[in-house]
């Protein structure tokens, strides 16, 4: 492996997350520009959107499960069996629900962006679409973006409702909880701050995911296994990122809404 | 193709009205990770006229159409396409250059998910306004020229290696671009297969006079080029006949260690005294 000294690696470290903060900004500047290829973010939509809900459907039931169950074990020590629907539906829709279906979908959708357009980077597609007189930002970065940001709403909205209905099946099966009681308190227990805590964090991991995998894909070196190199790479960055985006709209919302 | 006359006609009226060079590079440099690709190049290319490019396989060919096409910015010197600047062009300002400027690259880099009438409308797609129509009348017209109309349905990994280089020309000159770029567009076919290519190009030069820069390891092709002639009414390439002085708009440029070395038509280059030059079309 060839050793690099730290003055390049710093270099070329702050030189990605420029590039990286150029393909964002670009990828929500083009939304201005015509043509907005309206055909591509339908298409990118339904493999997005559509693609993910099997995935996001049943890790969101069984991730409301597991949550009744570990949580209603430790309730019933305390008696306060009666608010596990309100702690499913508050840890689903505040946190696991988005924080789920966004590292489901990175794990999809930003490696299957990365490795699409690595391929055509490698295969000079792109360079082909630039001498053509289209550009790719535009044609394939932006259509994605707005895709993803779109579907990622709704899937975690779905994911929420699978997850908060995994949780009611799990604390029937296992704790005996009555099914209309534990609806109720899931359903009372949300305030507009929840609601918008949980809505607000997929339209930025949707934005996270689509602009990563773009990145890593536009930026693919060194045939095939450059290409596979990106995907990985993608998915890391991608998952990472939502994480800890997570933890600070979090706090954010928090401080936000405390007042 | 639509009334080759009519283009070649309005081309010519478009070179008079615009006197200056299809392409101009002047005193170009460019290096990649401290290798010093070009050295500050200067050459012209002019209206209707082909220019082969040769090189040892590093020599820069390649990165020269990348170049003039602004897919690539210089480190040094100037670039002029059509009599505009690209060296300081912005992106969006050379993506309407682009439209009247066409590459066919070196592996086709036809678009794998689409079909082969979807790759060659690409452009036509793209402007929006023009009718479905005018756009299937134009792709068959384009894949008739390369004498592929049969494949309008098949997607290019159902293509032989010649084909694909075949649609990359009728994608690329459907649109009827000003200067075409041609990146080693025989490159690993077979020598019948070659022919076939070079014919095309042949025939593109002489029966819409575009300009071209063609970048080539085959000399023979090169050759062939500057000793042949598209004859329209028997619709195939002929060689000029012996002892005649007609001439075609054809030259050649060699290039060693990121120089020029030779930059002259095929009469210099076969009198040429230079050691290295003569071994290397020998």
């Amino acid at each position: 492996m060839e050793l690099i000294s730290p003055t390049d690696f710093a270099k070329e470290k702050v030189q990605s997350v420029q590039e990286y903060a150029m393909l964002a900004a670009r990828s929500i500047g083009n939304l201005f520009k015509r043509p907005l290829y309206f055909a591509d973010m339908i298409q990118q939509a339904d493999l997005i959107g559509f693609g993910s809900l099997p995935i996001v459907v049943l890790t969101g039931f069984f991730t409301g499960g597991a949550l009744a169950q570990n949580s209603g074990d430790t309730l019933r020590r305390f008696g306060s069996l009666t608010l596990i629907g309100q702690l499913v539906s508050l840890g689903m829709v505040r946190e696991l629900g988005p924080v789920i279906t966004g590292l489901m979908v990175a794990g999809r959708n930003a490696s299957g962006m990365a490795s699409e357009l690595g391929s055509m980077v490698v295969t000079e597609q792109i360079d082909a679409m630039r001498a053509l007189g289209t550009d790719p930002m535009k044609k394939l970065v932006t259509p994605r973006v707005v895709s993803t940001v779109t579907m990622l709403f709704f899937l975690t909205i779905i994911s929420d409702a699978f997850g908060i209905a995994g949780g009611g099946v799990a604390s029937s099966l296992f704790f005996g909880v009555d099914a209309h009681q534990y609806w109720s308190t899931a359903w009372q227990i949300l305030v507009f701050q929840d609601v918008f805590t949980g809505l607000a964090k997929p339209i930025l991991f949707g934005f996270i995911i689509a602009t990563i995998g773009c990145y890593y894909g536009i930026s693919a070196r060194g045939g095939t296994q450059g290409v596979g190199r990106a995907t990985t790479q993608a998915v890391v960055a991608a998952s990472i990122l939502i994480i800890m985006v997570d933890f600070f709209v979090t706090r954010f919302t928090m401080t936000l809404f405390s007042h | 193709m639509a009334s080759p006359p009519a283009v070649a006609e309005q081309r010519a009226q478009d070179s008079q009205a615009h006197p200056r060079f299809a392409v101009e590079f002047h005193d170009v440099s460019i290096a990649f990770e401290d290798r010093q690709v070009l050295d500050g190049i200067s050459f012209q290319l002019r209206h209707g006229e082909t220019k082969a490019i040769f090189g040892v396989a590093g020599s820069g060919k390649s990165t020269v159409l990348k170049l003039a096409l602004g897919l690539i910015r210089p480190d040094a010197g100037r670039i002029h396409v059509l009599g505009e600047d690209i060296t300081r062009m912005r992106e969006d300002d050379l993506f309407e250059l682009r439209r009247r400027v066409g590459i066919v690259f070196q592996e086709s880099a036809l678009f794998d998910s689409l079909t082969v009438r979807e790759n060659v409308a690409f452009r036509l797609l793209e402007e929006a306004n023009v009718a479905e129509d005018e756009v299937e009348k134009r792709v068959r017209e384009a894949l008739s020229f390369v004498e592929l109309e049969h494949t309008i349905d098949l997607f290019p990994s159902e293509l032989s290696g010649g084909m694909r280089r075949r649609v990359a020309i009728a994608r690329t000159i459907i649109t009827h671009p000003e200067v075409l770029l041609y990146d080693s567009p025989t490159g690993g076919l077979d020598p019948v297969t070659s022919n076939t290519i070079i014919e095309l190009v042949v025939k593109q030069r002489d029966v819409y006079q575009t300009s071209s820069l063609l970048v080539t390891h085959r000399l023979q092709d090169a050759f062939t080029m500057g000793t042949h002639y598209f004859d329209r009414g028997e619709n195939k390439m002929k060689p000029l006949p012996p002892g005649s002085r007609a001439k075609v708009p054809m030259c050649f440029l060699i290039l060693r260690d990121g120089r020029i070395i030779f930059d002259g038509d095929l009469p210099s280059l076969r009198e040429t005294k230079d050691e290295y030059i003569r071994e290397y079309i020998s």
